[in-house]
């Protein structure tokens, strides 16, 4: 038996750019370990952030990790386009078939499940506990092992940059192209782990939040008092609960497909790759409105914050969202209508993808009735908001445009396609997610983020946007289908150039979100937010110091009204000291996380690379650090009343003095 | 929150149990002894197998999984019908998406 399975000293890719890339990693790697070593700070990161079980620091570490994949997912997107308008005119460019076919791969892959999951489960996490007047959310110790698995994916995707390949099929990876026969490198394999894992994480934080809002709501808050973010990522814990299984299932099959010779998928014996894409998208398609929904809820608190009005239509907002849910769930088939079923059924989905519409413009229209005869505060998280509802309007008609079976039949697998999607996640999720974070910045940190690259970054963010994405619908039209390595077709040329423009006006905007962070660190002592209201904010996040009071809330909150902070502001209920505090009972921080999703990074590597004893171990590995934490007795602690007194009292002479 | 502050609904009574029990076993008697006998048409039968079948579903939600729209109960059972839904939407419309295009690779 071999040790190493099908590893060897080939697997290194000879690709002179991505070993460069290796290089850059491996010394940024270096640097980041020696400085941590001379700043003895090890201890205290593993101690304090990576065994932590507060899900204000979990909420940050998964932000950490989806700006580190929005930087990898867009160096894959640069390349892209600079290859593309290089390549026109009969050009060949300078990435090669194999490697431009993983870059697309990677791309979709980690924007999707790497960057957006991680960046809005992360303001999830942070804000949606301290919303409802919690102390932490219902499975701490299950919050921890999501996230752990969450990094353990997002490993995969990276060693597989060197060590063997990625997918090569597109983010999709359709059978019979990703089955065994046209694809027996491990490029799949990497991307069914990746996926697999992360995505059991992903669906027990969708358990771990709807028990979390369920059980642990303030007393008086009712489900239709619950801040709209809340409610909106709560209808996308229920389509995460809901179809993430349908994806994991479908996994399950193609891994059988790939490892045990069985033929679901493959064309003879049998099999129907259809059924892939079928299950697929009936998870990809709640999918993202997983993604948009909390955006959609960010959004919301935004206008209604800088406009310091209540937000117009809350309950429709609610319900809207439960709409666009349900229907979320009877649209799938128009991502796959030229594959010819009947022309009942491509009606019948054509005609329910139209109707999502009627919701999503129910919300478009609360927030515009919010903003009318408001006093707007163009500060930056309400310019995203407004970039937002231009762009996103212009993503939404092309998606209507596309609804109809019969321009899908001219449009499908064209620019124009991947044109609207991004209109709608970047500028629908994506923005939303850049306003939360710079809306929540202040709360989750304690000091402002820079305004002034704030304000730079959305506009080359949009500027960009346009002239990357713009120019794909033109191509689209034209008849330029996705996914080519190289083009000829000399009036494509113009528009390939102008969207790799774009493309660099975007890399901007992104250096300008970093600059935003350094600054703000840089010029913290000066922007510290004390109050921990710096917005005039209405839910019941901005009732605590900046950042939060570890335990969050001393005494439970009473909530009587829906803006439950505004309420207890002009009650005058707000900031109340206390004689004396309850103890408080709270969660320990444990390694069991870290541990099992360093065992799941080894399993799945083990898998892709048939190391079966490795395999066997990391498994086994797995089971008993779950049986331990199963059987630990230390898992939880109190904070004793002085201690609160005393960090309470701190917290309102802060108040008081700002 | 104590693990025992819900006993109170979710767990029936033995009478309920009873209930259960014997409209369960009647129900399943019905189709059996209606396919032992072959007292009806091939039409009628497969009706009423499916009838009986299905309000034994609902008996037994109500009686062994204790599903109801109490206050305390409603949850669980608004979580039962979104989830039931869910899953007759994804699988009828999948069979009703595979079968339609394998009748048009027939053609």
């Amino acid at each position: 038996m071999n040790l190493l399975g099908k590893l060897s000293w080939d697997s290194i890719p000879h690709d002179p750019i991505v070993l460069t890339t290796l290089a850059f990693v491996a010394v940024g790697g270096a640097a980041l370990f020696v400085f941590m070593t001379l700043a003895k700070k090890w201890g205290w990161l593993w101690r304090e952030w990576l065994t932590s079980v507060d899900h204000k620091r979990l909420g940050i570490m998964y932000i950490i990790l989806a700006f580190v994949m929005l930087i990898r997912g867009f160096a894959d997107a640069i390349m892209m386009r600079t290859q593309l308008a290089l390549s026109t005119n009969g050009g060949e460019g300078y990435l090669p078939p194999h490697h431009y076919d993983q870059i697309f791969t990677a791309h979709g892959v980690i924007m999707i499940i790497f960057m957006a999951m991680p960046f809005m489960i992360g303001l999830m996490n942070i804000i949606l506990p301290l919303q409802i007047g919690a102390r932490d959310v219902a499975f701490p110790f299950l919050n921890n092992l999501s996230f752990w698995l969450a990094v353990a994916g997002a490993l995969l995707v990276n060693i597989s940059l060197g060590l063997g390949e990625f997918a090569m099929t597109g983010w999709v990876a359709y059978p019979p192209l990703s089955g065994l026969e046209f694809s027996p490198g491990v490029g799949v394999d990497y991307y069914i782990w990746a996926l697999q894992i992360s995505g059991i994480g992903t669906t027990l934080t969708g358990v771990n939040f709807l028990v979390t809002v369920l059980k642990m709501r303030a007393p008086g808050m009712k489900l239709m008092d619950m801040p709209i973010f809340t409610w909106t990522c709560t209808w996308a814990n229920v389509l995460i609960v809901a179809s993430f299984p349908i994806l994991t299932a479908a996994l399950a099959m193609l891994t059988l497909d790939r490892y045990l010779d069985f033929h679901f998928f493959t064309n003879d014996l049998g099999g129907n790759s259809m059924m892939y894409i079928n299950l697929f998208w009936a998870w990809g398609h709640p999918e993202v409105y997983i993604l948009v929904l909390p955006a959609f809820g960010i959004f919301s608190e935004i206008v209604s914050t800088f406009t310091g009005k209540r937000l117009f239509g809350y309950k429709s907002m609610v319900y809207a969202s439960g709409a666009i849910s349900i229907l979320g769930f009877i649209v799938w088939l128009h991502h796959f209508f030229t594959m010819g079923s009947s022309a009942n059924v491509n009606a019948f989905f054509g005609i329910m993808t139209m109707i999502i519409a009627i919701p999503t413009g129910v919300k478009l229209f609360n927030w515009l009735f919010t903003m009318y005869k408001g006093r707007v505060r163009l500060e930056v998280p309400m310019l995203w908001t407004l970039g937002f509802m231009v762009l996103f309007s212009i993503g939404g008609m092309t998606g209507v445009l596309l609804a109809v079976p019969g321009a899908d039949y001219v449009l499908h697998n064209s620019l124009f396609l991947i044109a609207h999607f991004h209109n709608t996640i970047i500028a629908g999720a994506v923005f939303g997610y850049l306003a939360g974070f710079t809306f929540w910045f202040p709360k989750a940190m304690g000091f402002h983020l820079d305004p002034k690259y704030g304000k730079i970054s959305f506009w080359c963010w949009s500027i960009g946007f346009l002239l990357a994405f713009m120019p794909l619908y033109v191509l689209g039209f034209l008849g330029m289908t996705r996914r080519l390595n190289s083009t000829d077709n000399p009036d494509w040329n113009i528009w390939l150039y102008i969207a790799a423009v774009g493309a660099f006006v975007i890399a901007i905007g992104i250096a300008s979100q970093l600059i935003q962070l350094f600054v703000g660190f840089k010029n913290k002592d000066k922007n510290l937010d004390k109050t921990g209201d710096p917005w005039n904010g209405h839910t019941l996040e901005w009732s605590l110091a900046s950042p939060p009071q570890f335990y969050n809330f001393a005494k439970l909150p009473k909530v009587e009204d829906l803006d439950a902070f505004t309420d207890m502001k002009e009650k005058g209920t707000a900031y109340q000291r206390h004689e004396s505090y309850e103890p408080i009972h709270m969660p320990s921080n444990t390694n069991a996380g870290p541990i099992m999703g360093l065992l799941s990074t080894a399993l799945g590597f083990a898998l892709v690379w048939h190391i079966w004893w490795l395999a066997g171990a990391s498994f086994i590995g797995l089971i008993v650090a779950f049986i331990c934490r199963a059987y630990a007795s230390n898992t939880d602690y109190y904070v004793q009343p002085d201690e609160v007194a005393r960090i309470e009292n701190e917290h309102l002479d802060n108040v008081a003095k700002g | 929150m104590s693990q025992h502050d819900h006993d109170a609904h979710s767990h029936g009574s033995v009478g309920s149990y009873v209930i259960g029990f014997v409209l369960s076993v009647i129900l399943t008697v019905i189709p059996f002894w209606a396919v032992m006998t072959s007292a009806f048409d091939r039409a009628t039968l497969f009706a009423v197998i499916v009838v009986t079948a299905v309000v034994q579903i609902f008996v037994h939600l109500k009686y062994f999984l204790h599903l109801n729209f109490t206050k305390e109960g409603k949850i669980d059972t608004l979580s039962f019908i979104f989830t039931a839904i869910v899953i007759v939407m994804v699988v009828a419309l999948s069979v009703w998406i595979i079968y339609e295009s394998v009748l048009m690779m027939m053609y």
